[in-house]
């Protein structure tokens, strides 16, 4: 790939995107708990509910004022946009998905991709938006992850990706397939150049995301609660014609059966990830 | 007994027709009714929709893989198991020759009759087969000996003991090695690919589907459930997803189609196997003729070129 995307960097400032998720009432209740909160006391705790640290899910924009260093964060690869290579249509087009995605978050990919420095290291950052078609993967998100990768070998640096999605794009059918063979391709050069790149799970990682760059960190991290999985719930239901154990695929599953390193409270998050990347980097 | 599709139906009447005139030994009878076959097959086959592709691919007379590799590779011995877990049966890998080239074969093997659709968990593999597969792609590395992956199955398996060995991160780490496998690979959709499970062993220098296969990132009754909430939009799902090889060449997500006999791997199981294992020979010869920095950069550009987007500012 060539490294010549450096130069059509978009330095497009995060402004805040109102979406439908922030509800007009100033008040929050926690799914979990169910206690109610002043929104500005569950923004100050970063989503994390006081009462039963319940880890609700943010936005981008927030995630990346959690993860990036004040003023850092440089968006990269914005002006990537799907096209609609099979003209697909259910019962909406995928052109007005995409549209109707725009409408809500601002942008035309589950994805935005930049660089920051966390306590100061450099870092190439990569966070999925749910919002945005369930932060599906598509051709676009793809790229955005293989560059994001060219970058980080570039740079020398490390790569972060936070995933939040339901998996592959359907209405990109097998492009959006390939796209796990992508990455993971993309994946192994870096780790051929002895760069770290640490996954962060948070709710929910489904499907062709998590079987592929999610689940291949050196370190992977979850959230609390997150779930995460190859399968959906329901499917798994069907096929095996019975309810599914009290838990299964949420973060702390995983971590028992040893499929993720550790389960971080977003609090810490940042700190757990800036320590990561600095024993790993310039030995 | 061969099982015949609806759309067949005459293709089953005048070969019945053929078999009585055999018995009767009338040979003029026999002749006028091959011509008929022959002209029914090429009406037949020729303009089927992608919903009956879907069907001659799962079609359960189709070869699977374990057929292709008893009638293509000889001197051949099974490998077995993952080394930690146990041995799953729905992946199967051998090691033997093809016209004399030795190669290492895994499959996606679906059962035929209920007691081996079981045992092969209608070939939706664990984790541990994936981990299987790699173990033996790592071996064919070691030893310098060439690959053929054969695709076909509904999908990895969604089940609890399936999660909890991390079936995500079996597929994902099949993804990622396979690429950088630094042996000769071919990769060939026989039947049923379905999603990253398929996936899981199509990562390969080349990507081929016989004629009548399907590729496909969910299955169309998934995808009907999902999208149009309503299972019975399965046709619809199977026309939208694009699945067939035809439509996947054209779009280059594929290398090649191979030229499976037109009446399909299921009615000429010994053509489909040549067809295959001509196609296999070929490429096999093209990728020895690259010198193996050349061969893997192909690969990798190949992997990480796919995709289609625009870009703004271009």
């Amino acid at each position: 790939m060539n490294f010549l995307n450096i130069f059509s960097k978009s330095q497009q400032s995060l402004k805040k995107q109102p979406t439908k998720d922030e509800a007009p009432s100033h008040w929050v209740k926690c799914p979990s708990c169910q206690s109610l909160m002043y929104y500005k006391e569950i923004e100050n705790q970063n989503y994390v509910c006081p009462k039963c640290g319940f880890h609700l899910r943010i936005n981008v924009n927030d995630r990346i004022k959690l993860l990036a260093d004040e003023g850092s964060f440089v968006e990269y690869d914005a002006d990537l946009e799907p096209v609609d290579p099979l003209h697909f249509v259910d019962k909406k087009s995928y052109k007005k998905r995409v549209e109707e995605g725009f409408k809500k978050t601002g942008r035309k990919s589950s994805v935005v991709s930049g660089e920051c420095t966390m306590d100061g290291i450099l870092t190439q950052l990569v966070v999925f938006d749910f919002s945005f078609m369930g932060g599906s993967l598509g051709s676009v998100e793809g790229e955005k992850i293989v560059r994001a990768v060219n970058r980080a070998i570039e740079k020398r640096c490390g790569l972060i990706i936070v995933s939040a999605s339901g998996g592959a794009r359907m209405q990109e059918s097998t492009f959006s397939l390939m796209q796990m063979s992508k990455t993971s391709a993309a994946l192994g050069k870096l780790a051929k150049e002895k760069l770290p790149y640490i996954s962060v799970l948070s709710d929910p990682t489904m499907g062709g995301v998590s079987a592929s760059f999610a689940m291949l960190g050196d370190v992977i991290i979850a959230e609390p609660g997150a779930l995460i999985g190859f399968a959906g719930q329901r499917v798994i239901k069907q096929t095996i014609g019975s309810d599914l154990p009290e838990g299964f695929q949420r973060a702390e599953f995983l971590l028992e059966k040893g499929s993720i390193d550790m389960v971080v409270n977003r609090n810490e998050l940042k700190k757990t990830l800036s320590d990561l990347m600095k024993l790993f980097l310039n030995n | 007994m061969a099982t015949y599709l609806e759309f067949e139906k005459k293709i089953k009447e005048i070969q019945d027709n053929i078999i009585a005139a055999e018995v009767r030994r009338d040979e003029a009878a026999i002749e006028i009714l091959q011509k008929q076959l022959e002209k029914e097959v090429a009406k037949t086959y020729k303009n089927l929709s992608p919903y009956q592709k879907l069907q001659l691919a799962r079609h359960q007379d189709r070869p699977y893989a374990l057929d292709y590799i008893n009638m293509i590779l000889e001197d051949k011995y099974e490998l077995h198991g993952d080394r930690h877990f146990r041995d799953d049966p729905a992946i199967i890998c051998y090691i033997g020759y093809i016209n004399g080239e030795k190669t290492v074969v895994i499959g996606e093997q679906k059962g035929r009759g209920t007691k081996n659709k079981i045992r092969r968990n209608f070939g939706m593999p664990h984790p541990e087969g994936y981990r299987k597969a790699l173990r033996v792609a790592k071996m064919a590395e070691k030893f310098n000996l060439p690959l053929l992956m054969l695709i076909d199955t509904p999908g990895a398996y969604p089940g609890l003991g399936a999660e909890e060995r991390n079936q995500s991160e079996a597929i994902a780490r099949n993804l990622l090695e396979l690429a950088e496998l630094d042996t000769p690979s071919v990769s060939i959709v026989i039947g049923e690919g379905g999603s990253g499970g398929a996936l899981a062993i199509g990562v390969a220098d080349k990507l081929a589907m016989m004629r009548y296969s399907v590729f496909s990132v969910i299955s169309p009754e998934g995808c009907a459930a999902i999208l149009w909430n309503d299972p019975a939009k399965v046709e619809a799902a199977t026309n939208a997803l694009k699945i067939t090889s035809e439509d996947l060449k054209e779009l280059g997500l594929i290398d090649d189609v191979i030229d499976e006999p037109l009446i399909g791997a299921h009615r000429d199981k010994e053509g489909a196997a040549n067809a295959l294992k001509n196609y296999y020979l070929e490429q096999l010869q093209e990728l020895k003729g690259l010198s193996k920095e050349e061969r893997m950069q192909k690969r990798y550009e190949k992997l990480t070129q796919v995709g289609a987007f625009k870009e703004a500012s271009k």
